[in-house]
Parts: C-alpha cells; sequence; structure tokens
C-alpha cells in the first residue's frame, strides 16, 4: 500500500499524542468512515481477534457514543464511551472518551480528528489530549495510546543516535 | 480489576525504558554512549552539568538496564546495553502494526466505497 508508509506518530505537546496518516480517498468518504457505525466496525475492530461488537452513535454536538470491543474467542469486552462535542462535516471532530477500566487518572481524554485535503487525497491528523502530563505519561506505561509517546521517544533517540 | 492484554503486554522493563528515555539528558547520554564507553568524566564533558547531576542520570539509566559499568576500577568506564531498547523498540513496532492494520483495513473500505460511489445504492 502506497500509504502504508506514511503513519507519523508525535507528541506534539506534554498532553498529547498525535498520528497523523494518508488515504487515497475524498475528505468526505473518509469523514463517513469516521463518524457512520456500520463503516466505523469495518476498520475499528482492534486488535487481531476481537471485533467492535457495539458502536452506538447520537451523532451530534452533545450526543453520547458508546464503543465494546468483543473478543471473538474467549468473549472478553472492553468498552469505551464519550461525547461529542464539535462536529463540522466532512472535516473535523471532537470527542471526549473514557475507557470503562480507566488505565489513567483524571476525566479521560479529548481526541480531534482532523480531516484535511490534498489533491485527491485526505490527510488524517488524530490527537488524542489528556487531562494532565500525568495522565498522558501513565497512559503512555499502560495504554495502546501511550505506545505512542514511546515511539516518538525513540524515535528521538534513534536520531540522536544516528547523528 | 482485570488486568487488560495492554497492561499484560507491558512490563515493569518496558516502564523503566521509556521514563529512562523521557528525559533529553538521559537521551543524549545513550547517544554518546553508542558511540562507545565513557567515564563519568568524559560524558559530564558536554553538558552544562556537575558530575554528581549526570551521576543521577547514569543511575536511572542503570536501574533501566540501558547503561552498564565497564570493568576498569579507575575509570569505571560506562556502555550502553542494547538489549532493552530492542525491547521497547519491538512493543512499539507492535503498536505501530496495531495503527498500520488498522488504516489498511480503512484503506480496503474507502476504496470499495470509492468504487460503489455514483451508484443508486451504495450500501
Amino acid at each position: 500500500m502506497k500509504n502504508a508508509d506514511t503513519l507519523e506518530i508525535t507528541t506534539p505537546s506534554d498532553q498529547e499524542v498525535r498520528l497523523t496518516r494518508l488515504f487515497d480517498a475524498p475528505r468526505a468518504l473518509v469523514f463517513d468512515a469516521f463518524t457512520k457505525p456500520e463503516l466505523l466496525k469495518r476498520w475499528l475492530f482492534g486488535m487481531d481477534g476481537w471485533s467492535l461488537a457495539v458502536c452506538d452513535i447520537d451523532f451530534r454536538v452533545g450526543g453520547k457514543y458508546r464503543y465494546v470491543w468483543k473478543h471473538l474467542k474467549n468473549g472478553n469486552e472492553m468498552g469505551m464511551s464519550g461525547e461529542i462535542r464539535e462536529i463540522v462535516v466532512p472535516e473535523r471532530l471532537v470527542t471526549t472518551e473514557k475507557f470503562d477500566e480507566a488505565w489513567y487518572p483524571g476525566e479521560g481524554a479529548v481526541g480531534t480528528v482532523l480531516l484535511t485535503e490534498q489533491g485527491k487525497q485526505t490527510l488524517l491528523t488524530q490527537t488524542i489530549r489528556y487531562g494532565s502530563k500525568e495522565a498522558r505519561d501513565i497512559s503512555m506505561k499502560t495504554g495502546i495510546d501511550g505506545m505512542a509517546v514511546g515511539y516518538d521517544r525513540l524515535d528521538a533517540v534513534f536520531a540522536e543516535l544516528a547523528r | 480489576m482485570q488486568l487488560s492484554g495492554y497492561e499484560r503486554a507491558t512490563g515493569p522493563g518496558l516502564d523503566a525504558t521509556f521514563a529512562a528515555l523521557a528525559d533529553p539528558t538521559r537521551r543524549a547520554i545513550l547517544a554518546r554512549l553508542a558511540a562507545g564507553e565513557a567515564s563519568v568524566a568524559e560524558l559530564a564533558e558536554p553538558f552544562a552539568m556537575t558530575q554528581p547531576a549526570i551521576s543521577k542520570h547514569l543511575k536511572v539509566l542503570e536501574q533501566a538496564g540501558l547503561v552498564s559499568q565497564g570493568r576498569d576500577a579507575q575509570r569505571r568506564p560506562r556502555r550502553l546495553e542494547a538489549a532493552p531498547l530492542a525491547d521497547a523498540t519491538e512493543w512499539l513496532e507492535s503498536y505501530r502494526k496495531f495503527w498500520q492494520g488498522r488504516f489498511k483495513a480503512l484503506d480496503d473500505l474507502l476504496a470499495e466505497l470509492k468504487r460503489s460511489q455514483g451508484k443508486p445504492d451504495r450500501r
């Protein structure tokens, strides 16, 4: 895939983690894929062996949403809920997010999906902002979002090692 | 609370590695040691820091298993230990693969949606 290597993971501030990725599709389609449950279920299914079993979205500002991932074999579940804060079709979506089994302190995180047109392609900028540096750092140690932070730090190490 | 897969996937070793890597001075020390072993005095040289301050950073790196002490009793040179970095890379690579996998699924979905665009019934 020509876009597979365009994934970039950075930490723009103490409280944030950011993923950017280019998609070979018009912005409206990418926006649909991030906001329509029947489409989300087809790609946001988590790790191998998991499915996005529940995907309920009350798509309006102030509306609630809930995702539940389910392991296909052992039946384990992982849930996440939140509220929609901003909707600008088809370019911007801001939501709060909190996992049922919170692995970081505070009131969860705020996720921003920003879609920008680049010719016939669409650039995704997905930013997760935690309530504090502490929350992000704890998440860094235990959560998948945190792995991104670690990756960024490791990138920095390799950049320095390569000098 | 059940231990989540994420918690199982990380270990105290990785926590220590990332905590150690979180500081720019410590990353610079690792970069210096990648070029070969060095004494505390040699490590302190390029930094506007006292040797005790450097020693503190070295202690964190040693506890994370990223740095070890050489045999020379007088210079007590420090050297880079690559194994924890390799573990961390492997772990982070799996995170990257996780997102690459999801976005690849999204690529496929978008291609399908593009193909069906313009047709009367998209779903």
